[in-house]
């Protein structure tokens, strides 16, 4: 066979080769987090915990409810390590396929237990109230509903954003089918639909587009007006609207995390857990983020309605499991 | 042509290749039709329907539009006095360098309910709000804004070659200056009219950054929206199938068009330059009809850019993070270029030189990637890395094989027209005068194809540094690349950091499509 041949047939093999060899993937040492929690948030205190402790970190950003679904088609080969999920929810979806290890008595025992797994697979880290989110200069307190539920009236059309591929979204529908049943929740949706529903990429593209003045409400977690409002001042223009009397619009929620069960890391991602809940990490969610801390000693922002004066709905966030339930009626509603 | 067998290895070589090409995406395909009654189901159903018709509906729309943006400028930049002509043909050719979803994201910013636009109109007229952009109209404007010059440079290059004596004839027999345009030149560029608007029309059904800007529920959206928030990945999967079906009927229309559009074509142009039409008192609507679409395809964009990169220099960039991203970019679109003219070269000598089933099977497994969304091509391999070879993920070699599946075509075709141009003859003379086969390649035909791969690299590489979706899902943990930097901050954040490392993608895009631009203009 003439030799040119043969070169031609080596090179595309050898490219191959080539292109595999230059894989900068983590070192094999490094602690690998999937994080649903923004790098704009969390970034810093990831830093915090690498300088602290020499481990080196790679995080992988996304969606909390996208990294689960990562997590369980990855199975035992995943490359993760800890699961810092936004939500309960997302948690909850990979204790029940078992792909969380249990944590430590000694670590669960620093949270009460309304914020952790009942099974003791995830530990919450920091706590949230889903709020309406408005417009200062369109709308006053007064004007916007005592209940989510009426977001589908014909008033609100076209004027209320919302984030369906958030965890914290998904888990409040989560939530709703477990209060009010599947057919109702099916309903409201289909209505917020039919009532022109802004859809949005996340909870900071929804609060910016408030202040913009491009939408004039939306769905989102209290923190990140909150911070918003304590980095811009009292002039910001978004306000805070807590739907009242065990409104399904007012769910406190965690955020957590959890160690997987294949975990090549398991000791580095258990001082990672335990990193998180100490009281300087609680203060950081506090402080930086205007989040609840979950720690108790450790004080909410003072500018914060207190967390026991919200008039949250009666749900455990243990219920908050079935996010493929959910995202499944979300699909087939076509909100997703 | 030479009418020998082609030799066994460059078959296997370029068989691997093609083979390569295809084994993902009939992984896919062998996964999701491995449950039919569940494809079926989601498939015929009335969501997957009005996706169609959504999909389909846009990128119609989208071709009509381009079409009649390029015909007047064509005939304007080549055949008439328009003042300062061979500027608006380089400035035409431009908007090709700015990735679907920048430019869709500074169109929101520019003319959006709150945009700048807005704000400038606020003062003296008090209007608060302007229409919603987003939605069809939104994705409409902003892919025919980035995708006429798909259009209009092939008419571009077929109007230079024209033979004028045809139209002076019909002119001299008493035609219209219309008539002689509509019965003379119009069907001689109906076949480039065809392949520009083949090319618009697939690019418009595999764009995600444009119709996730614009909130538009496309396939490629549905499809990665499905993606990330399913535990069920195989309804994401059924959809690409769906969407690859799509594409391939119309490739398929494509082709059958051709075998008939191939009557109209005329002989070769004379060397005779054909005498600018003098515009007259038409002179200022044709160049405010130019400057109207240049401004908007790219003067705003860029100037948007420019803008906020100023302001945001002034405030804090993480030079370090974009510079870092700079080079991630760098390294996965020069690994997919080298690769896939590597890879290119047998497919291009095989196809080019070689005639039969096998060749042409070859070929059309490597040209797979032609018909193929990147979003599908990394859905494929997500399943066949995770299912099938799971040393592969989350590598860097899985973006580059991605890239390369996607735009292999690309560095065939500059490669086989590289090939075609070389007189198989002069290797024989080499070969009768004592040379090695192999040898006689190296000094005589390698040269020689030099140009070609070059222009082949430099094409691969313009797509690939820009490429969205396929980057987005494949990336390994930590390698953020510019197009996945400048996507996370058109959803949070694009003025404080966006600007930079979009305009530096804009950057690093335009000198290979300058290259291009200088290329294709020396060679007219």
């Amino acid at each position: 066979m003439p030799r040119i041949l043969l070169l031609l047939l080596a090179v595309p093999l050898l490219a191959f080769a080539v292109a595999a060899c230059g894989d900068d993937g983590p070192s094999e040492d490094a602690l690998v987090v999937y994080s649903g929690r923004n790098e704009d948030l969390v970034g810093p205190l990831i830093e915090r915990f690498e300088q602290e402790t020499g481990i080196e970190t790679e995080v992988k950003y996304a969606d909390s409810p996208e990294l689960a679904a990562t997590i369980i088609e990855e199975g035992d080969a995943s490359p993760a390590d800890a699961f810092f999920s936004q939500d309960a929810g997302a948690l909850g979806a990979l204790q029940s396929e078992s792909l969380l290890g249990k944590l430590p008595a000694a670590t669960l025992d620093k949270v009460p237990e309304a914020f952790r797994s009942a099974k003791g697979d995830w530990v919450g880290t920091s706590a949230r109230a889903r709020v309406i989110a408005y417009d200062k200069r369109e709308l006053q307190p007064d004007d916007l509903p005592a209940s989510v539920l009426d977001l589908t009236d014909e008033e609100w059309k076209g004027r209320i954003a919302w984030a369906p591929t958030n965890a914290s979204f998904q888990s409040f529908v989560t939530a709703m089918r477990a209060e009010l049943g599947e057919e109702q929740t099916k309903a409201w949706l289909e209505g917020m639909l039919a009532n022109d529903v802004q859809p949005y990429e996340n909870n900071i593209a929804i609060r910016d587009a408030i202040a913009k003045g491009e939408i004039d409400a939306g769905l989102l977690n209290h923190y990140y007006v909150a911070e918003a409002i304590a980095e811009e001042g009292k002039d910001y223009p978004v306000g805070i609207y807590e739907p009242g009397d065990g409104d399904i619009g007012a769910l406190v929620n965690v955020a957590g995390v959890g160690i997987l069960a294949s975990a090549n890391q398991q000791e580095k991602a258990q001082r990672f857990v335990d990193f998180l809940l100490t009281d300087a990490s609680q203060e950081y969610f506090a402080d930086e983020l205007k989040e609840y801390p979950v720690v108790p000693g450790v004080e909410a922002d003072p500018s914060l309605q207190p967390l026991d004066e919200i008039e949250q709905p009666d749900i455990d966030l243990n219920q908050l499991d079935d996010l493929q339930g959910t995202v499944e009626l979300l699909q087939q509603t076509g909100v997703l | 042509m030479t009418r020998r067998a082609a030799p066994p290895a460059l078959l296997a070589a370029a068989g691997i290749v093609a083979a390569g090409a295809v084994l993902p995406v009939a992984y896919l395909a062998w996964v999701v039709l491995g449950d039919l009654p569940q494809w079926w189901e989601t498939v015929w159903s009335a969501r997957a329907l009005e996706l169609l018709l959504r999909s389909v509906g846009l990128a119609v729309a989208v071709t009509a539009a381009t079409v009649a943006i390029s015909l007047p400028i064509s005939w304007l930049t080549v055949r008439t006095d328009l003042p300062g002509r061979g500027v608006w043909s380089v400035l035409c050719a431009l908007p090709l360098v700015i990735p679907s979803y920048i430019g869709a994201y500074l169109l929101v910013s520019a003319l959006g309910p709150r945009g700048e636009l807005q704000g400038v109109l606020e003062g003296p007229l008090g209007i608060d709000r302007l229409p919603s952009l987003y939605g069809f109209w939104g994705a409409w404007l902003a892919l025919t804004l980035f995708c006429f010059p798909y259009v209009l440079l092939p008419l571009q290059a077929v109007l230079r070659r024209m033979d004028p004596s045809l139209e002076e004839a019909a002119r001299g027999m008493g035609c219209s200056g219309w008539a002689a345009y509509r019965g003379v030149v119009l069907p001689q560029l109906l076949p480039a009219v065809g392949a520009g608007a083949l090319l618009v029309s697939l690019y418009v059904l595999s764009d995600f950054g444009a119709v996730s800007i614009m909130r538009f529920d496309s396939f490629t959206r549905v499809i990665y929206t499905q993606y990330r928030s399913s535990f069920d990945r195989v309804g994401a999967a059924s959809l690409a199938t769906l969407l690859v079906l799509v594409t391939l009927v119309i490739l398929w229309l494509e082709a059958r068009s051709r075998r008939s559009g191939a009557l109209h074509r005329s002989a070769p142009g004379t060397a005779r330059p054909p005498r600018p039409i003098a515009l007259g008192r038409w002179r200022w609507p044709a160049l405010a009809f130019c400057a109207g679409v240049v401004g908007l395809a790219l003067a705003l964009p860029v100037g948007m850019l420019a803008l906020w990169t100023t302001r945001s220099i002034s405030g804090t960039v993480e030079w370090g993070a974009v510079f870092t991203a700079a080079g991630h970019s760098l390294l996965a679109a020069g690994l997919a270029a080298g690769v896939a003219v590597l890879c290119a070269l047998p497919v291009a000598l095989l196809a080019a030189r070689y005639r039969g089933r096998w060749p042409r099977l070859i070929e059309g497994g490597a040209y797979l990637g032609h018909a193929l969304p990147g979003i599908v091509v990394a859905l494929a391999l997500v399943f066949f890395a995770t299912r099938a070879v799971v040393g592969l993920y989350q590598t860097l070699a899985m973006l580059v094989v991605a890239l390369v599946i996607l735009f292999l075509p690309q560095a065939i075709g500059a490669v086989r027209t590289a090939v075609l141009q070389v007189d198989p003859r002069l290797e024989e003379a080499a070969r009768s005068l004592g040379r090695s086969p192999t040898r006689a390649f190296v000094s005589v035909t390698a040269p020689l194809l030099r140009g070609g791969v070059a222009a082949g690299a430099a094409l691969v590489f313009l797509t690939a540094v820009k490429e969205l979706p396929a980057t987005l899902i494949l990336a390994p943990i930590g390698f953020d690349t510019l197009a996945i930097d400048v996507w996370r901050t058109t959803s949070v954040g694009f003025y404080e950091r966006g600007a930079v490392p979009s305009l530096l993608l804009l950057a690093v895009s335009a000198v290979p499509m300058a290259i291009l631009v200088l290329r294709e203009r020396s060679d007219a």
